[in-house]
């Protein structure tokens, strides 16, 4: 991890090719097994959701195969449950791997895909990836790539009253980042004697759609902007899962512990592509982080390559037998399109915890705008 | 008696106290402010925010989203404006989420023209509200409607959207009527207890009058007079000005029938059905601009549904379609309606002749007036221009 304030973080685009790594403690053989595992499992997940799009089982598909080993340790690494004592997920639509390490079955990914009635996350009404679980605290992810951004503000701002270790996250793309609600989330999760708990993550893949981020961006590197803010700020290669892992257990136990914001830009690969739109054809030019980590493992005599491939055939073929199975279930009957358009139950609020507060008690703060007169005359301010 | 705007305190106060709100917030409406208009002060849960509404709309959703109850003001709804897909979010996140998340939410804001306020304080945002699924869209026209639409705002799971016309923010109950139960009638005593000292406010507490748990239900218009030749369906600051205009025109011999709607969506239809039913005509009266206005969709749906009833074309009283509101009076004049154009628009729609005639010679159908007497009373615009 580079931490932007004090070093020099690791070069756009391919980070694993020329980066200065701080030095990374390695982490313990079951955990990096456990990482793997998810890792091939959600990789698989997401070849095979690409495979139900253009087989004629869905109609669009959008991922993050190549992001796998900073979102599995993020599901991970995840407080998870229902309520302002758990970690609220404000994540976009290349999260599938996070959920697998939240504990989702990638059965009900497929059914997203497939838009069919059993859907958990929509009902058959949104596309794949769109994740949303209330019990786990994962917000309903939208396709616009920035609103997370605005909304992750008031999950923050309940936690921050609610005290405890609980924090909110909030992921999007580096494109994402141009839009306004991303300076909105670094204005409000800065606020001076009210600072939120917030772990803001960019995860930094270089492209928006066809547009590289290198013709549009100016700033050297996103987290450079938390700077401006007093924020805690670094960059983390995303290819390498012992990196990934070890800038978040650091990233997210200073948000946990000071509940104070911190900006993390993750440099990760876009493996194929943005989306079905653009062909979802696997980027030979990019890092892929599964391969690193094998070749790690096999290194470490932790898992041969035989064992791997054994491993990855597995989740394929449970995954073509379930693609086999979800295509026979049945859509969503018509006249559902009218459910849910409002609601008797108030859902969220039922077993909330609410924290009171008082804001009578208020005093003007100092004046620290530069034509003050105690500012002009020399005070102390 | 209250004004708008204290009546709008009060039922904050109501809600931090008995109703869980947690949260009231935007621009200024902490203190020591309280709000541009003074709607928030002396409560409890108030604070400030940066200038960002979009900040704001996302701070509201994220808070519902956590369980809390949160109230967020945009100072003018001329600024909602760059809010419109978080607002599409509020009003998504249960259906696109199958029913798994609701978004208790409150946004306040006041609309529409009558202040003097020009380009950006002047604007309405009723047409465009009602074009966001998922939210229910408030209005009301008076203190009391005020205060118990937004007690039923707060307690409601879903978010809803409380749309204060900023000219009726210092207005008084028309009368007793509109008065809260509960609140003194002194309109001054009410001003020493419940308005904040100018100047230093340190260690300043209102007393809180001990005014009912009223809630007017959503959904649900009020008949601020009823009347048997012409129905006018109106909301906001244009109750105010049809109710005048139909005092004026029952001089005239045209007796108005007045609906507030109070609720935009999910809106009153049996009650527009019935009133359009009995008079057979009908004006829709609102201040935003008239292309795809709400009282378009009224029109629609009176044609669809009430076309054996309707004697002749219904009628939009709205605002000019232009691009704002001009700041010298005689430009906002002519740019939304007001007395005189709403006085036009209801005699205009007495005076149009019955299209029973043409309606007989297609068919020979007959054609029974709903509301007349049994032997079939002179037609409106008769009974109008007899008594002139």
């Amino acid at each position: 991890m580079a931490d932007v304030s004090h070093s020099s973080p690791s070069a756009f685009p391919t980070a694993t090719a020329s980066a200065p790594r701080a030095r990374i403690e390695p982490l313990p053989s079951e955990t990096l097994l456990r990482l793997h595992e998810r890792m091939v499992e959600a990789r698989c997940l997401e070849e095979r959701l690409i495979r139900m799009q253009r087989g004629g089982d869905g109609y669009f598909w959008i991922g993050g195969p190549g992001e796998e080993a900073f979102n599995v340790s993020l599901g991970m690494l995840t407080k998870r449950g229902e309520g302002i004592d758990h970690d609220y997920l404000h994540l976009h639509y290349r999260s599938s791997a996070t959920m697998l390490a939240l504990g989702a079955d990638p059965v009900d990914a497929l059914r997203q895909m497939k838009s069919v009635a059993a859907d958990p996350y929509s009902g058959g009404r949104n596309f794949c990836g769109h994740y949303s679980i209330r019990k786990w605290n994962v917000a309903p992810i939208t396709s616009p790539i920035e609103v997370q951004y605005a909304i992750a503000i008031g999950t923050a701002t309940a936690q921050k009253r609610g005290g405890g270790d609980a924090i909110t996250i909030v992921q999007g793309g580096d494109a994402g980042t141009a839009e306004g609600d991303f300076a909105s989330c670094l204005v409000w999760a800065s606020r001076p004697g009210f600072e939120l708990p917030m772990l803001i993550i960019v995860t930094h893949n270089g492209w928006g759609i066809s547009t590289n981020a290198g013709e549009q961006h100016g700033e050297k590197h996103i987290a450079d902007r938390g700077r401006g803010f007093g924020m805690r700020a670094a960059t983390i290669d995303g290819n390498d899962v012992e990196s990934a892992y070890r800038g978040l257990e650091e990233a997210m136990g200073y948000v946990r512990r000071e509940r104070k914001p911190f900006l993390l830009e993750v440099y990760v690969s876009r493996l194929y592509g943005h989306s079905s739109s653009s062909g979802s054809n696997f980027v030979e030019s990019e890092t892929d982080c599964i391969s690193e980590l094998e070749r790690k493992l096999e290194a470490r005599g932790l898992r041969s390559a035989e064992a791997c491939a054994t491993l990855r055939a597995g989740f394929d073929e449970r995954l073509l037998e379930a693609a086999k199975m979800v295509k026979h279930e049945p859509m969503p009957e018509p006249e559902t399109a009218f459910d849910h358009v409002f609601t008797e139950r108030d859902l969220v609020g039922e077993r909330a915890r609410r924290v009171p507060h008082d804001n009578r008690v208020w005093r003007a703060p100092a004046c620290v705008h530069p034509t003050a007169k105690s500012v002009k005359s020399g005070e102390t301010h | 008696m209250a004004t708008t705007v204290q009546a709008l305190r009060m039922a904050l106060h109501v809600g931090e106290t008995k109703l869980g709100v947690t949260d009231i917030f935007g621009q200024d409406v902490g203190p020591p402010l309280g709000g541009v208009f003074t709607a928030t002060q002396g409560l409890r849960t108030t604070w400030n925010t940066p200038l960002d509404e979009r900040g704001i709309v996302g701070a509201a959703i994220g808070l519902a989203l956590a369980g809390q109850k949160p109230v967020a003001e945009i100072q003018f709804c001329d600024y909602v404006f760059n809010t419109i897909d978080l607002l599409k979010l509020a009003g998504n996140t249960l259906w696109s989420s199958h029913g798994d998340w609701n978004v208790p939410m409150v946004l306040m804001t006041p609309v529409g023209a009558g202040i003097h306020g020009s380009l950006y304080h002047s604007h309405s945002f009723d047409a465009s509200a009602t074009r966001i699924a998922g939210w229910k869209i408030l209005m009301p026209s008076n203190p009391r409607d005020t205060y118990g639409l937004m007690l039923s705002a707060i307690q409601d799971p879903n978010p809803v959207m409380v749309l204060v016309p900023k000219a009726l923010m210092r207005a008084k109950a028309a009368g007793p009527e509109e008065m809260i139960p509960g609140e003194p009638e002194d309109a001054r005593a009410l001003g020493r207890m419940i308005d904040a000292p100018i100047g230093d406010r340190e260690g300043w507490e209102p007393e809180w009058p001990d005014t009912a748990l009223e809630f007017v239900p959503i959904g649900v218009a009020r008949t601020v007079r009823t009347g048997e030749h012409v129905t006018a369906v109106t909301y906001g600051r244009m109750v105010g000005v049809t109710r005048r205009a139909a005092e004026l025109l029952a001089d005239e011999g045209i007796d108005v029938e007045v609906l507030d709607l109070r609720t935009l969506h999910p809106y009153d239809w049996p009650a527009i059905r019935q009133s359009v039913a009995k008079t057979g005509r009908a004006v829709f009266i609102n201040e935003d601009t008239e292309i795809t206005n709400f009282g378009e969709h009224l029109i629609r749906r009176c044609v669809e549904e009430l076309w054996g009833e309707l004697r002749c074309a219904p009628l939009l009283e709205a605002g000019k379609h232009l691009p704002g509101v001009g700041l010298a009076e005689t430009l906002e004049n002519v740019s939304v309606p007001g007395l005189d154009s709403v006085l036009r628009a209801l005699r205009r729609s007495a005076a149009q002749p019955d299209r029973a005639p043409s309606h007989a010679r297609r068919g020979g159908l007959s054609f029974t007036w709903t509301g007349e007497g049994a032997h079939g009373a002179p037609d409106a615009v008769d009974r109008a221009l007899r008594h002139r």
